[in-house]
């Protein structure tokens, strides 16, 4: 017998589908911008990878060569990319004070705040997932290493709301520009935190494809399906 | 987690329904209105960009646009002073942007020609400038991050007058209330027009900039770059440095300046920028 067990409450499946397209629209359109002078580089070793190449931002298969079409392009739309991301920055910024502020007021952020034992948890989850260690480990709603990287993620976004407005009104807000290290460094983190986002993306992905079908299921329904006799303690 | 709120958690299932009906009629209505939803984005996107182009970009866009500029427009004042910098911190020149330089500029052909001047006192509504008329009043030198719209700054030291004392010396006619009456100041300043117009020479760059930000007490009617009058690439022989917008508000090589009632033209908006561009 199997029975339905809530999981995720209709205000986070909202927080969280809400927010999916709105930080794609900011990826997006971040993009657009950073095209108009992309200066970062990774450097490793002799390798040097300029970020981004000419074929990110105008990508041209061969195929499609003869015709003169682009697969996409984001270059030569700075206009058009901060006109996108100064309105998608409210709809971010709203999302995310709401999440947090319903986080805190129904108490759920117990749940997601990293604990005194998480990093060791995190450790162990990192191993399991690795197949270099058998045994599966404590896992509560969420496990230490999902506790981690759902409460960095939330600073993360924070951390590009700060330094988004640092980049944006650097006289207005120059205190706060000066507090993230002045404009230039403002907008080194601001790219690297959207790096991370795109990380981030990643392997939550391959998470959810890990964990199944009734687990992706629990988020767009707020229920998973449980066996009647698996009483969690 | 404890007998009392899984009972609660749990929801009651129809009587027909076992639990693996239930959560599959979930899971279908939750698909549907997912894939309901990225349509209604797909289509409220081709609704935005297939809209009426105004100034550069589609309506919708430039609605966003003005909403976001009028909101932080509010908090800007004359008290938000843009950072400044010791000298040691000074970085070399970039060169960006040559629309409305044209040919070298020789200072026996420049002239400033302001227009949109007082009259009630029975002087001329245009007037002829020169570079010495500018360099008499008091020079300021101020040393700030210059930021393009394109995402680069560099620091730089700037001297020049203060746009606001050349407006105070050769101002334009206040603003008037419904009886003609001249306004009284706001926040210690004339109600002059709400608008300054700057061009080049052969008007062929253009800038507005909103009375406040004229009066600025970092905006500059600029002579002199890190230390040496300004290059021909850099506007020679006068250019406006106004610290709290984006360099592209900084034009070169000015030629008009026009006081007026109506929000001027200004090159980079019309091609889908902020008409602002303040920082």
């Amino acid at each position: 017998m199997k029975r339905l067990e809530e999981k995720h409450t209709l205000a986070i499946r909202w927080f969280h589908w809400l927010n999916f397209p709105i930080l794609a629209t900011m990826i997006w359109s971040g993009l657009l911008i950073y095209w108009a002078n992309d200066v970062y580089h990774i450097h490793l070793g002799s390798m040097n990878i300029h970020l981004f190449p000419g074929w990110f931002y105008h990508p041209k298969p061969a195929a499609l060569t003869k015709k003169g079409h682009a697969l996409w392009h984001l270059d030569y739309r700075l206009a058009e990319g901060m006109a996108w991301h100064f309105f998608f920055f409210w709809l971010f910024a709203v999302n995310g004070v709401l999440y947090v502020s319903y986080l805190i007021l129904s108490g759920q952020w117990r749940e997601v705040a990293p604990k005194k034992n998480s990093f060791k948890d995190a450790l162990q989850v990192v191993l399991h997932d690795l197949h270099l260690r058998k045994a599966k480990p404590a896992q509560s709603k969420y496990n230490g290493a999902q506790r981690i990287a759902y409460t960095a993620i939330v600073i993360m976004g924070f951390g590009s709301l700060v330094t988004g407005v640092a980049i944006y009104k650097p006289t207005q807000f120059a205190w706060l520009t000066r507090l993230v290290g002045g404009y230039e460094t403002a907008r080194f983190l601001h790219f690297w935190l959207t790096m991370g986002y795109v990380a981030f993306f990643l392997v939550h992905i391959m998470q959810v494809v890990r964990s199944g079908w009734n687990n992706f299921r629990s988020m767009i329904t707020g229920y998973a399906l449980v066996e009647e006799e698996t009483k969690q303690a | 987690m404890n007998e009392q709120t899984e009972q609660k958690n749990q929801i009651p299932a129809k009587k027909t329904e076992t639990a693996e009906q239930q959560i599959r009629r979930m899971s279908r209505r939750s698909i549907l209105q997912g894939v309901g939803a990225v349509f209604l984005a797909g289509a409220l996107d081709h609704w935005v960009n297939t809209r009426r182009t105004r100034q550069g970009i589609p309506w919708p866009l430039r609605r966003g646009l003005q909403i976001n500029e009028e909101f932080w427009h509010d908090l800007a004042s004359n008290r938000h002073l843009a950072p400044t910098f010791p000298p040691s911190q000074i970085t070399h020149a970039r060169t960006n942007g040559d629309v409305g330089l044209g040919e070298d500029q020789d200072i026996q052909d420049w002239q400033l020609k302001v227009s949109g001047l007082d009259t009630s006192n029975g002087g001329p509504s245009e007037r002829v400038f020169h570079l010495d008329d500018i360099k008499k009043l008091p020079a300021y030198t101020i040393i700030t991050q210059f930021k393009c719209i394109e995402g680069w700054s560099y620091i730089m030291q700037w001297k020049g007058a203060r746009l606001a004392d050349f407006m105070h010396a050769y101002p334009p006619p206040l603003r008037t209330d419904d009886n003609g009456n001249p306004l009284p100041p706001m926040d210690g300043m004339p109600a002059y027009p709400n608008f300054v117009s700057m061009m080049t020479p052969n008007k062929s760059y253009y800038v507005g900039l909103d009375v406040e930000s004229a009066l600025h007490p970092q905006t500059l009617l600029c002579y002199e770059m890190n230390g040496k009058p300004l290059t021909q690439e850099h506007g020679f022989p006068l250019r406006l440095i106004i610290p709290v917008k984006y360099g592209v508000k900084n034009i070169k090589r000015i030629g008009f300046i026009a006081y007026t009632n109506r929000r001027p033209a200004d090159y980079w908006a019309e091609q889908g920028y902020d008409w602002y561009a303040e920082l």
